[in-house]
């Protein structure tokens, strides 16, 4: 077994090429390489919850199916849980366990309960723990409502709690989970999220998360790691990424009357719509109540949302 | 249905043969017929895809991500279903023809036995052209066609047309050299006691050779397949 201070993941300079065939004529074909995953590094610590971010295409699951050894690196090294992937992927397999949002590991005619009777037997799980998990898993997930009940009857919050019980009946020492709240409603998404908070504080369990959903990374992760165009472009707390990229601020004006764009020292309207103007200032020469003093009508401050400053950062990226 | 249509068929051809045909008389025909129709369903006959279609969604994912190997499962999944389409689909064709006619049933338990190896061996045979077929999916994108061809040359090469006993001898000789025969075309024979003796043995042998290196077969592709292919979708 592993011992508890060696990394959960160690990737270097990792890299993954695919060759694309374009048509070029008749029967001609060019092959152009694309550069999924382009020379990416990083460590993920036994019980760190790392959220995984980067717009479509970047190649946050390229990465996650090179971690779990579904495919090849073509170049780099890459350790997860001291194994690498791809030569030991099924031992891998009874080690870590996967959740994506937008498929199922459960059987669609089976109900709940059979499907996790079904993965005791796929990994093989001591009866007892077994029976210990599931009982808690559905304690915590609130499942006993719905476990007799086929999974391809279950809404698609029931459906998720029963994946994410599923993904982890093994006690697995990483989980990895490619947008777990995906179409979610705000309740089941409120449950998972306070389901895996629980689960790394109880057990200690390291998580990789990807998701587009910027508040599931406030909520449940400490650090997050951006990838766009194959490479990482930020890799920090979450608390500092919102300083080092939320310098800028802005100011929401509404005049009482439609108006010309209002001339304060120090910021720029950056948006008219109407009575309501946009004013941006640099929050590390300007203070607000700079602006404000500027500003003769009532005005409101709303900070920058997360989800807006990494679209900044994508922005700067692209 | 067509357990009907094809023993009469070959009933025809037995008759037209002057009571028999390559030593094939008509009590061995219409057995035939309807041995051949039970065992149809449970060897795969009719064409499989979901694991061709659960590598066109990347539903193959999942799959990967299991503890256990990919081959096997599938294996164990294909078991269990044929178990159960032999007894729901392999029974009521042979109960429906000995209505009709008297059918040539192993007057002893050694050739029942025999038989019972023989068509679990074309059962497993059945899953392993199936897999080969369907892991093509990862090269080319839908693999339908591919499916379609199995089963073609499947009812032609394994019998399931008409025995391959009425083949020209330089067609039938083909036939025997390919795996097709060795799942319906062989279990029938022992069957209809055909393979007596050692000959059954013989029988047994070649469909577990062809079993384990159609096997063999499917897990180089999967290696392949894994190694350099793209699973599609996120």
């Amino acid at each position: 077994m592993a011992s508890t201070d060696q990394p959960a993941i160690v990737a270097d300079h990792l890299e993954k090429t695919f060759a694309v065939r374009h048509r070029a004529g008749r029967l001609r074909r060019h092959r152009i390489e694309v550069r999924a995953v382009d020379g990416v590094s990083f460590r993920v610590d036994p019980g760190e919850m790392v959220g995984y971010l980067g717009p479509n295409g970047a190649g946050k699951s390229t990465t996650i199916k090179m971690l779990t050894g579904i495919l090849t690196p073509s170049g780099g090294s890459l350790a997860t849980l001291g194994l690498d992937p791809t030569r030991h992927r099924t031992e891998l397999a009874q080690r870590i366990g996967v959740v994506f949002g937008q498929r199922t590991q459960l059987w669609w005619d089976l109900p709940l309960a059979d499907s996790f009777e079904l993965l005791h037997h796929v990994y093989r799980t001591d009866r007892r723990r077994h029976e210990e998990n599931l009982g808690s898993f559905v304690e915590l997930l609130d499942m006993s409502s719905f476990m007799l009940t086929p999974v391809r009857q279950l809404s698609l919050g029931q459906r998720m709690r029963g994946e994410l019980t599923a993904a982890l009946l093994h006690d697995p020492a990483l989980v990895v989970l490619d947008e777990p709240t995906i179409g979610l409603d705000i309740v089941s998404k409120l449950a998972v999220r306070e389901f895996l908070v629980n689960l790394n504080r109880e057990r200690g369990t390291t998580v990789l998360l990807t998701t587009h959903d910027l508040d599931d990374v406030e909520h449940l992760c400490q650090r997050m790691m951006i990838i766009d165009h194959g490479r990482v472009i930020h890799d920090g707390g979450v608390a500092e990424f919102k300083s080092t990229y939320g310098t800028h601020r802005t100011v929401v004006v509404d005049l009482v009357d439609a108006a010309p764009p209002l001339d304060v020292l120090g910021t720029m309207v950056t948006r008219v719509d109407g009575p309501r103007q946009r004013l941006r200032f640099d929050r590390s020469t300007t203070t607000a109540a700079q602006v404000i003093a500027g500003i003769v009508e009532e005005a409101a401050i709303s900070d920058l949302s997360i989800e807006d400053l990494v679209r900044q950062v994508y922005d700067a990226g692209g | 249905m067509f357990g009907y249509l094809r023993a009469y068929i070959l009933i025809g051809v037995a008759a037209a043969g002057g009571g028999e045909v390559a030593g094939w008389d008509e009590g061995l025909m219409v057995t035939f017929a309807f041995i051949t129709q039970s065992l149809l369903a449970g060897t795969g006959a009719f064409g499989e895809q979901e694991l061709a279609e659960r590598i066109r969604s990347g539903d193959v994912v999942v799959d990967l991500y299991r503890p256990v190997d990919v081959q096997l499962w599938w294996l164990a999944s294909w078991s269990g279903r044929s178990a159960y389409t032999f007894g729901s689909r392999g029974i009521p064709p042979m109960l429906l023809g000995a209505v009709v006619f008297d059918l040539r049933v192993p007057p002893d338990a050694a050739t029942w036995i025999v038989f019972a190896l023989s068509v679990v061996l074309a059962s497993g045979i059945g899953f392993a052209i199936r897999f080969a077929a369907n892991l093509v999916a990862f090269w080319l994108l839908d693999s339908r066609g591919v499916d379609q061809l199995v089963t073609l040359v499947l009812t032609f090469f394994g019998g399931l047309l008409v025995p391959i006993v009425l083949f020209p001898p330089w067609l039938e000789a083909v036939a025997r050299l390919l795996p097709f025969a060795a799942m319906a075309q062989v279990p029938a024979e022992v069957f209809l006691g055909l393979h007596p003796g050692r000959g059954a043995l013989t029988a047994l042998a070649t469909q577990l050779a062809w079993f384990v290196a159609l096997l063999a077969l499917g897990r180089v592709m999967l290696g392949a397949a894994t190694r350099k292919v793209v699973i599609q979708g996120g």
